[in-house]
């Protein structure tokens, strides 16, 4: 019997167009916390989905050999049946479901005649709660706990299905300092009982406090594994972003002009709990023909920032002042927010950006119709001649404009929300992730379309939690943690290790 | 999740045919195929007419059963309208035949207990139907509440208050002018003729606005390099148009003339079918049921969009309860029993999507037809009620059903 609890050999992922993981060898050893760290889109979480079955043997190649033996999950119930169980980032509870049944969904404590013996379900939850820390009455419900709590809760359901190994992916992410330091001192306590965990996480902080050993994956790949007497913050972040950047963005020579944008103590609040501080007081501007950027990691406050700045499309008791060329003006619908000149493309276009059932040329239209009437009618021969238009200039890959926008590739998708946008004629951009889920090829057309727009003196913004891209692309970054912004950087100071260090600071407190 | 994939860059020209054949006559077939399949409704509605004319030794397209055909069904058709609007937008209306109930009876308050002018009672009669669509708009629109909710609690609201107005009692006798609206004929205005003059004279103005109409929507197309079907099929496809409106006509003109109903109902379908198409509102209504967010954040003001359409729907509701209780000469408190289910059906039938986003007002009128057409030709057969309502449950059914089973083949959401 070898030390190694897991072993996965070789393993490599393929979708359509994109190398997710390429022949990736991660070795676990029985009893330690092994952390995987990496960017956002490295593959880390596309690993763990092999490893649990949710991507099933067949779809990857490679090997996995958990206990010494080769295993080959079909789905997340055959990994859970060995003892591997996965804890997403969103938390898969039940709101309307008290503790005691979302612990024991799927698996629950029959008596007599098969029928749910309460006690037991009850009674074996306030076991299992204790295990984790956990002093809550079993009956309470879900959504009556905090989220901290409800992670907890996932972790409990854990131990009732005798884990063996415990995979965490961004577990603390959602939580709040002193939730965040309970759930690592269970993991080190769970360690001492023997189950051994894998923890996702950007902060490295708490990575350098729980693990053994921290394997780094970039680009798909393994990077390398590091004991834990090596671990260093600065070795963690050199192999995260260590990567040829040359080549991999178009030239952009910047011509930079007055300022177009300013936007002054701009503080937002949760919808749903407007005690929480989402955007704390964040001051930032843009000048003509410059492309700046805001680096943060997921959760940071970024798309919540530029939500509740466009339309107060998100947020509760929001609160600052935006200033175009000098002049204040105001954002509180949409059509005001495009009125004066502000554009928004979201960071989940099939969501929030396209309208999929329909074709590419009344996407495109669809913030400007108003310029398409004609004696109060919509021309729909010109909305064809526009559509068109961009299709061509855009590069969109679509046989006609009629084509449905559902039907398109994630980077031809892109195009239309950003043709639709600058049909708009903003002045200044906003562009969140807008090049997430995009092959390189395509993503290289959307940063020369990005330059482009700053070269006609458009102002943009491009919020990402790629660092690479924002380095590459971008005349200046603002860093943000936490709702506020940590710091400012003009493009010779922006290192990868600066920006990281500053994209995880936290607050005072 | 991973991308959709695209085919690589064709390079079809813009404007080519689907099917790049050498062929013409090849790319004339699959042009006729696409056609038919875009429009299925339609075939279906020829399909049965055809077959009831069959079971029904040709009584179904006698003249008196045609025009029948158009006045009995009138109210439903100028329901399915608003609702096919409200079923883009991603919602339900159950309150339609209720609100028609209640506005039929508070014309008859108008129009006979108070003896108000009729055009007066018909326009007060309208504000009702508006005034009823803000409080259901309100509810939806900006209270969120869901319409299949607000409409629910509507359907027993109105009809509560359609049974308060009578009084357990009907009332009757509606002034001539305003039973017109429901079965009076424009006729006779020249004299008599075995042939009406003026139905006829104007179904020929009729037929050259349509061809004056489709001849320069074309040349449009054409002129801005957007993909045009073959001339070939193009006049193929105008003659059988006109050929279909000739034989409508004739059969009107040989009996009473041109309903007022259908004035009524050419005049709805022909401007929300431009409000749907051309119009900015309408063009929200489908943004509005194909992706909520994206319409919001794309500008769309979604709630006055919706508060909008509901109004609407109570004005059109309040427009089918006077044809309803005009046709009657009666107001009831059994009237506008089942409308709702038969509008829904309408706008299902004439392939509006469950999810919104999709559907059409000419779609909706044929499904509507279709379902008069069951209706009428299962009662000159003699079927009895209760199987045809059956049939029409299992029409609706299998329309859905090979609507989904369409998209799915075409891989869509």
């Amino acid at each position: 019997m070898t030390t190694n609890i897991l072993e996965m050999r070789g393993i490599t992922k393929t979708f359509p167009g994109v190398k997710a993981l390429q022949d990736v060898t991660l070795n676990v050893a029985r009893g330690e916390v092994h952390a995987i760290c990496g960017e956002n889109g490295a593959g880390k979480s596309t690993l763990m989905k092999v490893l649990s079955g949710v991507y099933p043997h067949g779809t990857y190649t490679g090997d996995i050999v958990f206990e010494d033996e080769v295993v080959e999950f079909k789905d997340i119930r055959d990994s859970e049946a060995k003892g591997i169980v996965i804890i997403h980032q969103e938390l898969a509870l039940s709101p309307y479901l008290s503790i005691a049944e979302n612990i024991f969904l799927n698996n629950e404590q029959r008596g007599a005649l098969g029928l749910i013996d309460w006690n037991k379900t009850n009674t074996e939850a306030v076991k299992l709660l204790a295990r984790v820390g956990l002093r809550e009455n079993p009956t309470t419900k879900i959504m009556d706990i905090g989220v901290g709590k409800q992670q907890l809760v996932e972790i409990a359901k854990a131990l009732s299905k005798r884990v063996k190994l415990l995979i965490l992916d961004e577990p603390t992410a959602a939580l709040n300092d002193e939730d965040s330091d309970h759930l690592l001192n269970l993991m080190l306590h769970l360690k001492g009982q023997g189950i051994t965990s894998i923890i996702i996480s950007h902060k490295l902080n708490e990575i350098k406090k729980v693990s053994d050993a921290v394997t780094v994956i970039r680009d798909g790949k393994a990077i390398e594994t590091i004991d834990k007497v090596d671990v260093t913050e600065d070795r963690i972040i050199k192999d995260m972003v260590g990567r040829d950047l040359e080549h991999r963005y178009p030239d952009h020579t910047p011509n930079i002009g007055e300022e177009i944008l300013r936007v002054e103590d701009w503080t937002a609040h949760h919808p749903q709990d407007p005690t929480r501080v989402m955007v704390d007081n964040v001051n930032l501007n843009v000048r003509r023909g410059e492309i700046v950027g805001i680096a943060g990691l997921m959760g940071a406050g970024r798309t919540e920032f530029a939500m509740s700045l466009f339309g107060r499309t998100y947020g509760s008791r929001i609160t600052g002042k935006v200033f175009k060329a000098g002049k204040e003006i105001k954002t509180r619908t949409v059509t005001e927010a495009i009125d004066n000149g502000i554009a928004y493309a979201t960071e989940d276009r099939k969501t929030y950006g396209l309208n999929l059932i329909e074709d590419i040329k009344r996407n495109i239209s669809m913030a400007s119709l108003g310029k398409l009437v004609k004696g109060g009618l919509v021309d729909d021969n010109e909305e064809f001649k526009v559509a068109n238009e961009y299709r061509t200039s855009m590069n969109i890959k679509a046989p006609t404009v009629l084509a449905k926008t559902g039907k398109l590739s994630g980077g031809n998708q892109q195009k239309v929300v950003l043709s639709k946008w600058i049909y708009s004629n903003p002045d200044v951009l906003i562009l969140d992730e807008p090049t997430r889920g995009i092959d390189v090829g395509a993503k290289y057309e959307i940063y020369a379309i990005i330059n482009a727009l700053a070269a006609q003196g458009k102002g943009v913004i491009v919020i990402s939690s790629e660092l690479p891209e924002l380095i590459g692309i971008c005349d200046r970054i603002y860093t943000l943690s936490e709702g506020r912004i940590t710091g400012e950087f003009p493009i010779d100071a922006a290192t990868p290790e600066t920006l990281i260090k500053h994209m995880t600071m936290e607050k005072a407190r | 999740m991973s991308d959709l994939e695209t085919k690589p860059a064709s390079n079809t020209p813009e404007g080519a045919q689907v099917n790049p054949s050498n062929s013409k006559a090849a790319a004339w077939f699959s042009h006729v195929i696409a056609d038919l399949g875009k429009n299925g409704i339609f075939v279906a509605l020829i399909v049965v007419v055809v077959l009831f004319s069959f079971l029904t030794d040709g009584i179904l397209l006698r003249p008196q059963n045609i025009s029948n055909l158009i006045v009995q069904n009138g109210y439903i058709l100028v329901l399915a309208v608003g609702m096919v609007m409200v079923i883009i937008a991603g919602h339900i209306d159950l309150s339609v035949g209720s609100v028609a109930a209640f506005v039929g009876a508070v014309s008859g308050v108008f129009a006979v207990t108070w003896g108000l002018p009729w055009w007066l009672s018909i326009i007060l009669s309208l504000l009702v139907g508006a005034l009823v669509g803000v409080w259901q708009g309100f509810w939806i629109a900006f209270v969120g509440i869901p319409a299949f909710i607000v409409t629910l609690a509507g359907m027993l609201i109105f009809r509560g208050l359609a049974l308060v107005v009578l009084g357990n009692a009907n009332i009757g006798s509606f002034p001539a002018e305003y039973r017109a609206l429901g079965n009076g004929f424009l006729t006779d205005l020249f004299g008599e003729f075995e042939l009406d003059p003026l139905t006829l004279g104007v179904a020929a103005l009729a037929i050259i606005a349509l061809i004056v109409q489709q001849v320069r929507t074309r040349k449009g197309r054409a002129a801005y390099g957007q993909e045009v079907e073959p001339l070939v099929w193009f006049v193929v496809k105008l003659v059988l148009i006109t050929a279909a409106i000739a034989m409508f006509a004739y059969a009107l003109a040989s009996y009473k003339g041109i309903p007022v109903t259908l004035i009524v109902l050419a005049v709805l379908i022909l401007v929300y079918g431009i409000i749907m198409n051309r119009s900015v509102f309408g063009r929200h209504i489908y943004a509005i049921g194909g992706n909520l967010h994206a319409a919001e954040l794309s500008g769309v003001k979604t709630r006055n969009v919706t508060f909008w359409l509901f109004v609407n729907m109570g004005v059109l509701a309040a427009l089918a309860g006077l044809i309803f209780t005009a046709r009657l000469n009666l107001a009831g408190p059994k009237a506008g029993d089942g409308f709702e289910l038969e509008a829904i059906s309408a706008a299902f039938i004439g392939g509006a999507a469950v999810q919104g986003g999709v559907g059409t007002i000419g779609g909706a009128i044929i499904g509507g037809l279709i379902i008069g057409v069951l209706n009428n030709g299962m009662s000159i057969m003699g079927i009895g009620i209760e199987w045809q309502q059956a049939v029409k449950g299992l029409v609706l059914l299998l329309a859905v059903a090979f609507d989904v089973y369409n998209k799915r083949r075409s891989g869509g959401r």
